[in-house]
């Protein structure tokens, strides 16, 4: 029987070190580097960001997230229109076949809502993801102040080598 | 009508098109009710209003005269936009150092029915000290939000629960209480630091 906290603590143990990127992988789905920004004290949200990658014919769907260091995650999209932020939260994140979906880049967090602790700058916490074909996967997010450098490397890298 | 003189049309109505969109939007404050703003005069941007800050004290647009200030909208239950806001305002007025003395940084939240002002002290632990938080009941609320030409809008979303709509930019005000440009915080940093330094008079 799958025991998800020994998952959860190898993740810990094999992660914790000096990678400052570090990927997951699901079936087709490649997740790569889950962040979060640091949280003020008793913050009642956090924000999550990753970039996943379809490298699947089909399309899927990141369906849910959950995480034990809050009392519930969703999917939102932030937008700034005419000068006017505003916040949706999304119904499942459509991936497509062959397509990139970095969250930074289009406006997309994962919204920890109720934090049970404040996120500082090296923490790690770990979540599971949950996508509509791929299945499950236990994540392990990071907590640094700046968004992460552009993964360009990181890109070529699958590139050349799919 | 030859190739020239159809092409002679072509570039002025161009011209004319591009004339036209450019006087539209000329004078166009983003995030904020232009209308108002221009309707009324400078003279009204920034007043009147009564809030309460983080700490504790009242603070109205009389006390803050004398010294430049920037105001920005936001509320804490915004993961992204706010705090990223903050954290950065707290990088830029560390590396003014004192200069960051001469201007008054006011965080106003839009969430007055989350943001006590209990949950605003211990949030505002996070970042420079010298960056103030504000709330109003929502009578005060309107009347800020009304002060800065801005916008804000509850929203509700499922499970009962709602999120809020604001104003994104950054409001610089100078020591007169005149409106004194904006401020996005996606800007390039040297852009920021350039726009906070005219704003401290250096």
């Amino acid at each position: 029987m799958f025991k998800k906290t020994t998952a959860v603590l190898v993740a810990y143990v094999t992660l914790v070190g000096p990678a400052s990127a570090h990927d997951f992988k699901v079936g087709v789905i490649e997740i790569n580097h889950p962040w979060s920004r640091p949280t003020p004290p008793f913050a009642p949200v956090a924000g999550g960001y990753m970039t996943l990658k379809n490298s699947g014919p089909d399309s899927d769907r990141l369906v849910q997230v959950t995480s034990p260091i809050a009392a519930r995650a969703e999917i939102h999209r932030s937008a700034v229109e005419d000068g006017v932020a505003s916040m949706r939260p999304v119904d499942g994140l459509a991936l497509e076949p062959g397509v990139t979906v970095d969250f930074e880049a289009e406006k997309l967090h994962i919204m920890f809502i109720g934090p049970k602790q404040q996120l500082q700058d090296g923490d790690k916490f770990p979540a599971t993801l949950v996508f509509e074909k791929a299945g499950t996967v236990d994540v392990e997010f990071v907590v640094q102040r700046k968004a992460s450098e552009p993964a360009a490397e990181d890109h070529s890298g699958h590139g050349s080598s799919n | 009508m030859s190739a020239v003189k159809l092409f002679r049309i072509a570039v002025w109505t161009a011209i004319a098109l591009l004339c036209g969109i450019l006087i539209g939007f000329s004078g166009y404050l983003p995030g904020t009710n232009s209308k108002e703003a221009l309707g009324t005069g400078t003279a009204r941007f920034g007043g009147p209003f009564q809030l309460t800050a983080h700490s504790g004290e009242a603070i109205d647009n009389a006390t803050l005269a004398g010294k430049p200030y920037l105001v920005f909208f936001g509320f804490t239950h915004c993961p992204d936009i706010c705090p990223t806001t903050l954290f950065e305002l707290t990088d830029l007025m560390a590396e003014m150092g004192p200069l960051a003395d001469r201007f008054t940084p006011l965080f106003i939240t839009v969430d007055p029915e989350r943001d006590t002002q209990e949950v605003l002290a211990q949030y505002m632990t996070a970042f420079d000290q010298r960056i103030v938080a504000l709330r109003g009941n929502q009578a005060e609320t309107d009347a800020v939000v009304k002060a800065f030409a801005a916008y804000y809008r509850k929203v509700p979303i499922e499970g009962g629960r709602y999120t809020m709509d604001h104003t994104a930019g950054i409001i610089l005000m100078d020591a007169k209480g005149n409106f004194a440009g904006t401020l996005d915080i996606h800007e390039p940093r040297d852009t920021v630091l350039a726009k906070l330094r005219r704003l401290a008079g250096a």
